[in-house]
């Protein structure tokens, strides 16, 4: 458990070692608080719908998986990726209101972010590589809370250099994209470290 | 006709996806550990784009605007579907190293943001070719960054050995770095670089610095540095 929970933080960032989320990643990163807002929102809808998938993977789509409902040798499994796409837009639509009932603040600080959350192709990644491997349930609440933190932590970062590069003299073919990929690269660099070999 | 071939050829450099628009870079930088499955993954986005393209922009009057959206993305994830099946059909090793990545281009920002953005605005041959020209100027990419990483990486292209390998009594001490993660972040960097500094209309423009100082102008330098 623990050690999934760290490899998906640190070793397996999904946006250092598996590039995803990247479009949001660079669109959002300019400013602090905008990042720590989305870095929030993604590991709350991270941690819900990866064990979500997980379930209905596990009790719908798998291979014989239909038992229980008197259906044996189905293999559905490649319906997953819409199957997945619509439980996460679903959950994120759900989530949408249920703060609005019940907590406004949060939801006032998160409701931008939750829309492109749907699109985020970090959120699908992980769904995707819990099947790939082969978590039970416990793990992929382990693993989709470590890799939203990991997300959440690696945007954080980026956006705190980013905010400080703005008051910098850069060379102009560098500034902005450029620039960006490069200091990504590094903080890539860094995290790479904490895998052991 | 200009404008057909303006359609195709503009995404290729002067607008190019990934590094201009900011779009699809989840994947671009996944797959290019070498030069053939980023071939593969570009020829994969090349036939998503342009099918669910073309039929998005032929549906477009039809599809309710509340729910374009989900239209969209069930078309596009039905397309990759089939092309993930026939990868896995008579490509099992190369879909086995691509993994989740072909699955990924459901939620690349380029298919839905050209899909989004274009084809449901126009006509089925301007989308057709929008998708086209889009797809092939995220291949350029693509296989520019892929090439660069295997040759330097592994010394080889396509799997072709190119340099002399120092453990065959060669030269060439292969760069364990080009096949990690962080080199990809560099060469796309360095690339835009590059394409900026030929190209300076690309340049961005400074942002307005925090604590309220005016923003340098684009034209001053530093001597020295």
């Amino acid at each position: 458990m623990i050690d999934i929970i760290i490899s998906a933080i640190f070793s397996d960032n999904l946006a250092l070692s598996f590039f995803l989320g990247m479009c949001t990643f660079m669109a959002v990163s300019s400013r602090v608080e905008t990042a720590a807002g989305l870095g929030v929102a993604i590991i709350v809808v991270q941690t819900i719908t990866v064990p979500l998938n997980n379930l209905v993977f596990h009790t719908l789509l798998a291979e014989s998986a239909l038992q229980w409902a008197g259906i044996a040798n189905q293999d559905l499994s490649f319906l997953k990726l819409i199957a997945f796409i619509g439980i996460i837009a679903a959950m994120v639509q759900i989530l949408e209101v249920v703060l609005d009932r019940f907590s406004p603040a949060l939801y006032s600080a998160l409701g931008v972010f939750l829309p492109l959350i749907t699109v985020n192709c970090a959120i699908l990644g992980a769904s995707l590589f819990m099947v790939e491997r082969h978590y039970n349930f416990t793990e992929s609440i382990a693993y989709g809370f470590g890799s939203g933190v990991g997300w959440a932590l690696a945007v954080l970062l980026f956006a705190a250099i980013r905010e400080r590069l703005n008051q910098q003299r850069i060379p102009d073919g560098l500034r902005g994209l450029g620039l960006a990929f490069i200091i990504t690269g590094l903080i890539s660099m860094g995290f790479s470290a904490f895998t052991l070999a | 006709m200009t404008s057909w071939r303006r359609y195709l050829f503009e995404p290729l450099l002067n607008n190019n996806p990934i590094t201009i628009q900011m779009l699809g870079i989840c994947s671009a930088l996944a797959v290019t550990t070498n030069l053939k499955t980023a071939l593969t993954m570009c020829i994969a986005v090349i036939v998503v784009m342009t099918v669910s393209s073309g039929i998005i922009s032929a549906i477009r009057h039809h599809i309710p605007s509340s729910i374009r959206l989900i239209i969209q993305i069930t078309i596009i994830a039905s397309m990759v579907i089939v092309i993930d099946q026939i990868l896995q059909a008579w490509f099992f090793e190369i879909s086995r190293v691509l993994s989740i990545f072909v699955s990924l281009i459901v939620t690349n920002c380029l298919v839905m943001g050209r899909t989004e953005g274009f084809a449901m605005h126009n006509g089925v041959v301007p989308s057709i070719l929008d998708a086209l020209g889009n797809a092939a100027g995220y291949s350029l990419i693509l296989i520019f960054v892929a090439s660069i990483r295997e040759i330097l990486g592994m010394g080889t292209l396509l799997g072709i050995p190119l340099l002399p390998l120092a453990e065959h009594g060669g030269w060439f001490e292969p760069m364990a770095f080009m096949q990690k993660a962080p080199s990809a972040f560099f060469i796309i960097g360095l690339l835009i670089w590059g394409i900026r500094s030929i190209k300076t209309e690309q340049v961005e423009a400074a942002k307005i610095t925090l604590h309220g100082t005016l923003p340098m102008s684009a034209t001053s330098r530093e001597g020295g540095s």
